[in-house]
């Protein structure tokens, strides 16, 4: 729903927001889950990104629980999940960040480079989709 | 306050935005992508909400001398609009339409159903993995040769 997607985006731009004026850095997932594992050794310090990345699913657990649950519906087959996730965290890692890195913290400061990545991967998800109708239409 | 203190909070808050958004949901994330089909406008109100506070936090940070709880600001610099930059965001946008996932959701998802986003998360530190280590490996075939 509208209201909730907003109230939620706002709790997502306070998020980035403390990190970056407390920290003095980006809110990125992408960045900060390779630092975290260890996959990426420049960035922000280890124990940052790691307290970061433990956050997210507690963030996520304390809502689930105050509300009752919260609704996920994955894809049936385990495919789309694997090659959907090696595709999103090469392309990430190339393109130097993700939805939060390049569309939340990029675009509100108007980088280029960050609203070039969002046009791209926003305009290759809508692609993706309407071509992943059109053959399970055919 | 202790740096991986704020970290936390800014991580926890960021899963909270995000389980309540709708947004940890598969499903959601793609329909808001089928724009031929029942489109979901939802995730544009979440990223419109989450620009508002960030825009905010750029005009303070721009009157801070240093963050508040590090010693300095350290963020990107580069404006260079390259191949890397363009390919890496095609080959993300493609992986998200996919499978309706991307980093945040998908470790946040942790939290909630962590079985069914296992596979995911798993496959997706393997293609951060073949991002970092795969140069090297063809770079040492090829020296070898």
């Amino acid at each position: 729903m509208p209201v909730e997607g907003f109230i939620g985006g706002l709790l997502i731009g306070l998020a980035a927001a403390i990190m970056l004026l407390g920290l003095g850095r980006i809110a990125g997932v992408s960045g900060l889950a390779a630092r975290a594992t260890g996959i990426a050794d420049t960035g922000a310090p280890r124990g940052i990104a790691v307290a970061f990345v433990i956050g997210l699913p507690l963030g996520a657990f304390l809502i689930a629980t105050l509300a009752g649950g919260v609704t996920t519906k994955f894809p049936v087959s385990i495919w789309p999940l694997i090659i959907g996730g090696l595709l999103v965290g090469f392309g990430t890692r190339l393109g130097s960040g993700c939805t939060s890195g390049h569309g939340v913290c990029g675009m509100s400061r108007l980088s280029p480079r960050s609203l070039v990545a969002t046009a791209l991967f926003m305009a290759s998800g809508f692609v993706t989709v309407a071509l992943l109708r059109l053959g399970a239409f055919l | 306050m202790k740096p991986i203190v704020v970290s936390l909070v800014s991580g926890a808050l960021f899963g909270a935005g995000l389980a309540f958004s709708g947004m940890a949901d598969p499903a959601r994330v793609q329909g808001f992508l089928d724009l031929f089909g029942n489109w979901d406008p939802t995730l544009a109100f979440v990223m419109g909400g989450a620009l508002i506070p960030m825009a905010i936090a750029w005009i303070i940070k721009g009157r801070l001398h240093a963050p508040l709880a590090a010693p300095v600001f350290d963020l990107p610099t580069s404006t260079k609009l390259d191949r890397p930059l363009a390919l890496g965001s095609l080959l993300f946008g493609l992986g998200w339409g996919i499978s309706g996932l991307c980093p945040g959701p998908a470790l946040a998802d942790l939290g909630v159903v962590p079985l069914a986003v296992m596979p995911f998360v798993v496959a997706m530190f393997v293609g951060m993995a073949l991002h970092r280590f795969l140069p090297q490996l063809t770079q040492q075939k090829g020296a070898s040769q």
